[in-house]
């Protein structure tokens, strides 16, 4: 199968000199067309920070990133955004405060270059599960998961191919965070997504993907299929010891 | 009024305050509408706004309302007191009727207030936005040249300014408004720094969006409403700093009715002739607390996170 997206040797880093912090050290992997697949890792083990990598909000990095296997350069164009979008963890953060739900949507087709955007945004709200009853709402007048809806329905908006879910269900109540998944899974079925999603929770990985990557500290420190990590089959002793925790956690 | 008239009216409401609009068009009338009926609650707001509208009818009809002429000059009846035959607010130094001036100066004061009022705080949210969102040299540049501005007294530095752009009041109001622009660059610029780095603003980044539209679609609208708050506090001052340039010589030049320069003229006499200072003080006064009643009202109706508790 093609490769959606692959990482070779990626390398980011915050500051310069003395106070050069590595985010990232030589990550590589890469995506099938159509797979899901899980970043996993504590806090601080720049998980997040590959997935902003990808979209070029980073200002320091170097390596090799291939979309569809095409490398990108160093800004990223139009075309980039058609295909790659991505969900914020934070829904009460990443909807701007004063523009409505057809505002952002709105604005997202029209910078897209999309034509018939009067007809288009009620078939995105509906396919996040929103009526149009939800149109010319406020962020401050919706939850948190339906604000993540809007969000997803604009990640969806310019009609991508590969999604970058940076923990999207973390800021969410636990039963929330079932909608929204299943939202997810949905989509990707309907739209022959490919999906890379961060998460810390290694239910919500489980539950999503097919395979899984570990970081620790900035490096990849494993890869493996999800029915590995199910079975706690983890051979490097840093993913083992995460999925015990895990486990324990939930036992 | 007729029952179909009633019947209109209470359409025309049900269509403003529906749940779910129809249109774009409609959201935006309905939430129009929504924010005309959350600033008539403000009482206070709604009290300055009348005496704004007073004031902007006052100055339309000034040459009907006024019972003199402001110019006339009638040396036998100077600093004659209230209510001294039809001068129902007194004449001034010069025989001039005092309450004939106050309402012709009604047109220089919203003259004045109203360039200043756009061209200062438009100024100084282009240069704290694109400072604080660019940032690096240009931020070093724009906020140097905003500090040597800040550096000099106001007053100080727009007298320099007409001193070179010659005396009268379309120069008192560029003087104005470049001294008064720094503090609003400085708001805008701060208020830049904390959304700049924010998710909603990267979001509209990966949908490939420019720096122009972030900054005036993105980042404008959430600094308007601390910029508003700014700007009616200004008033006040803008007012007195036109008077003050006008006392010097260099605003309002002298037979025209400018409520600051009436009370440059009046201080002589203030001891023996309270009234001629102190009716132009109070027009200022009431002109300043309507602004300040009506921006507070404005700034919370502007932002809709308010309104809707």
């Amino acid at each position: 199968m093609k490769k959606a997206l692959e990482l070779i040797d990626l390398n980011v880093w915050f500051g310069e000199g003395a106070d050069r912090v590595d985010a990232v050290k030589s990550v590589s992997f890469s995506v099938r067309q159509g797979d899901s697949f899980g970043l996993v890792g504590e806090s601080g083990s720049g998980k997040s920070t590959v997935l902003r990598a990808v979209t070029g909000l980073v200002p320091y990095w170097n390596g090799t990133i291939l979309v569809d296997q095409k490398e990108l350069g160093a800004k990223r164009d139009k075309h980039f955004y058609k295909t790659v979008q991505m969900v914020f963890q934070d829904p009460y953060a990443s909807l701007h405060p004063r523009h409505t739900v057809d505002r952002v949507l709105s604005e997202t087709l029209q910078l897209h270059g999309f034509k018939d955007i009067d007809s288009k945004i009620p078939k995105l709200l509906d396919d996040v599960g929103l009526g149009a009853s939800f149109r010319f709402r406020y962020p401050h007048q919706l939850s948190g998961g339906q604000r993540q809806r809007v969000a997803i329905a604009r990640a969806l908006a310019p009609e991508p191919k590969i999604l970058l879910l940076d923990e999207p269900t973390s800021a969410l109540d636990v039963s929330v965070q079932a909608e929204i998944l299943n939202l997810l899974s949905e989509l990707r079925a309907e739209h022959n997504l490919t999906y890379v999603m961060v998460s810390h929770d290694l239910a919500v990985v489980g539950h999503m993907c097919d395979n899984v990557a570990v970081m620790q500290h900035g490096e990849l420190v494993e890869m493996m299929t999800v029915d590995k990590m199910r079975n706690q089959q983890a051979d490097h002793p840093y993913s083992r010891h995460l999925l015990e925790s895990s486990a324990r956690y939930r036992a | 009024m007729s029952l179909v008239q009633q019947t209109e009216k209470q359409n025309m409401r049900a269509w403003l305050l529906a749940e779910v609009p129809t249109s774009r068009h409609h959201a935006r009338m309905a939430a129009w509408y929504q924010n005309w009926l959350a600033l008539k609650r403000n009482t206070l707001a709604m009290a300055g706004l009348g005496i704004l509208v007073a004031v902007i009818i006052i100055a339309i009809f000034a040459p009907i309302l006024a019972p003199h002429d402001p110019f006339t000059q009638d040396l036998a009846n100077r600093l004659k007191p209230l209510g001294f035959a039809d001068h129902l607010l007194g004449t001034d130094s010069l025989g001039r009727d005092i309450l004939s001036r106050l309402l012709y100066g009604s047109r220089i004061t919203l003259y004045i207030v109203t360039l200043v009022a756009i061209i200062a705080p438009i100024m100084g949210l282009i240069v704290g936005t694109i400072s604080g969102y660019v940032g690096g040299w240009v931020d070093v540049v724009l906020m140097r040249i905003t500090d040597i501005f800040l550096a000099f007294p106001k007053l100080v530095l727009a007298l320099a300014f007409v001193a070179a752009l010659g005396a009268g009041i379309e120069n008192a109001v560029l003087a104005i408004s470049l001294t008064a622009w720094p503090p609003y660059a400085r708001i805008a610029r701060a208020e830049t720094l904390t959304i700049r780095k924010s998710d909603f603003i990267q979001a509209i980044k990966l949908q490939g969006a420019g720096p122009i539209r972030i900054i005036t679609k993105h980042i404008w609208p959430l600094c308007i409403s601390s910029i508003v708050i700014r700007v009616t506090l200004d008033m006040a001052g803008v007012i007195l700093t036109a008077a003050g340039l006008g006392f010097l010589g260099l605003g309002a030049q002298p037979p025209s009715p400018e409520w600051g320069a009436m009370i440059s003229g009046g201080r002589k006499f203030i001891l023996d002739h309270w009234w001629v200072a102190t009716m132009p003080g109070i027009a200022i006064f009431m002109v300043s607390l309507a602004f300040n009643l009506l921006g507070d009202g404005l700034r919370d109706v502007l932002d809709p996170k308010e309104s809707g508790r």
